[in-house]
């Protein structure tokens, strides 16, 4: 992943290994490498570990993947099974039609 | 989970007391100790503000710490709507005694897809816990999950492991809910919290709102079952239990004056004891008014504070009114001894009204409360409403040991039973005048007399008074061979007795003379008696002496010549 500020920030928010979150990142990780390659950058944060940070994103649920950039903030939660509708959600898909 | 409470092994139900005025009375000690109680009620009915409330006092009073969890409002708001009850919670907050965390669910910025769960709330719940350690928790209105959240099926699982989880933590819990249509909450929380549950209410009757709260449930103990009403002032909220009434402050026995002359001496003691209240009852037009306008003046006079509540007359009118009798109420308020404070009884609900009377007394610390008329407050709510509010109300003039006038408006009725108004009051007073007409003879008088005065003994008469230019006049009483005589009768009694007792006059008069001339002719009598003894006893004297002579005589001719030998 590249240094400078990545076009794209994401986070994904999760507790523990738990299936839901391995399942959310393997995901996240395969729609962003197929749609986003090279622009990209994905942070983990375990909440398990670090419980304060829940209040800034205004986590609830778990898995939660939250867009930092581009701008507005844009959150889903689940296991980002539905491909389709993550992309609409994270808006990529627009995003590549545009390009 | 049910517990058996026996009164053999003494177990004592663990409960946290909520520190909220009145409401540890009713449920006995507080919430359950360790387990969630679901507050639930409509809008704007106080919901917040109780759990907040149930926080802070935690933090103040029992030295236990709180998180509150807000779904609704911003901490910003939060902060500044307790500002207002006089609460820091900024302090508080750097004190690390609160956590305030606002949960906010943007709907929009939210999209769902998949499994999940809602570890991220009890890890957020958690972490707050375990930062100041708290012992209290609230969660204020947990249903805007719903409205966030699509999966409902995952939420109820979740919520199911949330209470569960938070009897796990240990924490006394509130969890506030919307009220719904035919449930408690609208989400059915209840189903959730089922160890205590509150409802508040918020109600209008005729266009006067007043709030109340119940206990639907509290497994494991006994509680107040009523609907008791509760008020929000700048202390927060307080319930008034009127059940459960301490009577236990302090009694005086200094007198006070009743400031209208000749009713003193109608009571044994000469006037109210100090701290004392006293209701005066009577029928439209009997001077009520003007009575506790003089109790108000006589207590100025003695340089104390008195604050007169008037519902029916604005001060101005009753400065007038009552300068119209050569009573000057104007100097007084001048020197700041007499605040006269007017409202309609409409004006807001009973409560609202306590509370006035409330913060009044608290600011201005008056010995004196004079309340005109009280039965005007019936108006505002039913009997019951109205008369647990006169029990707080002298409730809390007596604990201020402040002597109390109420005057109440009586129904003309035959029977001279006690209508509402005085019913409601009578058994909370300690005396009890009345000023009532006494009709006969085609005019109408006003008599006052003591119906009670507890702990001091009182004429039994009625008096009759008068209201003249200058002033109230009781009347020295008249006795009429069919009792107390008034007005017209009087004055014929008076003109009657009056020519009876210069009748009897002349009559003693005519004795008088008739004794000094019967001396006289008896004195003349014994002085002719007297002559005529004397001249008797002269005459006679003169035959003894005569008598004596003669036998003198006649002895020396008997004697002579053997004096001559």
């Amino acid at each position: 992943m590249s240094k400078q500020v990545a076009e794209w920030q994401l986070l994904l928010y999760i507790a523990g290994q738990t299936p839901k979150s391995v399942k959310a990142l393997s995901n996240i990780k395969k729609y962003a490498e197929e749609h986003l390659a090279g622009k990209y950058t994905i942070e983990i944060v375990d909440l398990l570990k670090n419980p304060q940070l829940a209040e800034n994103d205004q986590i609830l649920a778990v898995p939660t993947l939250v867009r930092k950039l581009p701008e507005p903030i844009r959150k889903i939660i689940g296991d980002l099974s539905n491909e389709e509708k993550v992309l609409v959600g994270l808006n990529i898909k627009s995003t590549v039609q545009s390009n | 989970m049910e517990k058996v409470k026996s009164s053999k092994s003494k177990f004592i139900f663990p409960k946290t007391p909520t520190g909220v005025e009145g409401l540890d009375e009713i449920t006995e000690g507080g919430f359950p100790k360790g387990r969630p109680t679901l507050i639930c009620g409509g809008a704007g009915c106080g919901k917040t503000l109780l759990s907040m409330q149930f926080l802070i006092k935690g933090i103040t009073e029992f030295n236990e710490n709180g998180v509150f969890m807000s779904f609704e409002e911003p901490t910003k708001d939060l902060t500044l709507n307790v500002k207002s009850l006089g609460f820091d919670l900024d302090k508080f907050k750097a004190d690390k005694k609160l956590v305030i965390d606002h949960v906010r669910i943007e709907r929009s910025e939210i999209d769902e897809t998949g499994e999940y769960d809602l570890e991220g709330l009890f890890i957020r719940l958690g972490h707050a816990i375990d930062t100041v350690k708290a012992k209290r928790v609230v969660l204020d209105t947990l249903e805007a999950l719903f409205s966030g959240l699509d999966n409902q099926a995952i939420l109820r699982a979740e919520l199911r492991r949330l209470f569960h989880w938070l009897k796990d933590k240990g924490v006394t819990a509130i969890i506030t809910g919307e009220r719904g249509e035919s449930t408690l909450t609208r989400q059915g929380l209840e189903e959730y919290v089922s160890d205590c549950v509150i409802l508040l209410d918020h109600r209008v009757i005729e266009q006067v709102s007043t709030r109340r709260l119940r206990i639907v449930k509290y497994r494991g103990t006994t509680h107040g079952t009523n609907e008791y009403p509760f008020l929000i002032d700048k202390d927060g909220i307080s319930v008034l239990p009127i059940t459960s009434l301490k009577l236990d402050h302090k009694v005086s026995t200094d007198i006070v004056s009743t400031g209208v002359p000749g009713l003193d001496d109608m009571f044994i003691g000469g006037g109210f004891f100090k701290g004392s209240n006293v209701l005066v009852s009577g029928t439209a037009g009997t001077a009520k008014t003007t009575v506790a306008a003089y109790f108000a003046n006589e207590q100025c006079r003695k340089k104390q504070r008195v604050v007169y509540f008037a519902f029916e007359e604005s001060p101005q009118q009753l400065l007038r009114n009552m300068r119209s009798i050569g009573l000057d109420l104007e100097p007084h308020i001048q020197k700041g001894l007499l605040q006269i404070h007017s409202s309609r009884p409409t004006l807001n609900g009973l409560e609202l009204h306590l509370l006035t009377l409330r913060k009044i007394i608290k600011e201005y610390n008056p010995t004196t409360v004079i309340i005109d008329p009280i039965s005007n407050l019936i108006s505002v709510g039913s009997p019951h409403e109205v008369r647990s509010m006169l029990v707080r109300l002298i409730d809390m003039l007596k604990l201020n040991n402040i002597t109390s006038m109420f005057t109440s408006l009586g129904k003309e009725s035959y029977d001279s039973r006690p209508d509402l108004a005085e019913e409601s009051v009578s058994s909370l007073v300690d005396t009890w005048v009345t000023v009532r007409d006494i009709e006969g003879i085609g005019e109408r008088n006003r008599g006052i007399y003591i119906i009670k005065s507890r702990g001091m003994g009182h004429s039994n008469q009625v008096r009759e008074f008068i209201i003249r230019n200058d002033g109230l006049h009781l009347l020295d009483v008249e006795l009429g061979p069919n009792g107390i005589l008034t007005g017209a009768a009087r004055k014929t009694n008076e003109l009657q007795r009056k020519v009876s007792q210069l009748k009897l006059q002349n009559e003693m008069d005519r004795k008088d003379r008739e004794i000094s001339r019967k001396r006289k002719v008896l004195e003349a009598n014994i002085a002719a008696l007297n002559n005529e003894f004397e001249s008797v006893q002269e005459e006679l004297s003169i035959l003894k002496a005569t008598e004596q002579l003669h036998s003198k005589l006649l002895s020396e001719t008997k004697t002579g010549k053997p004096k001559k030998k």
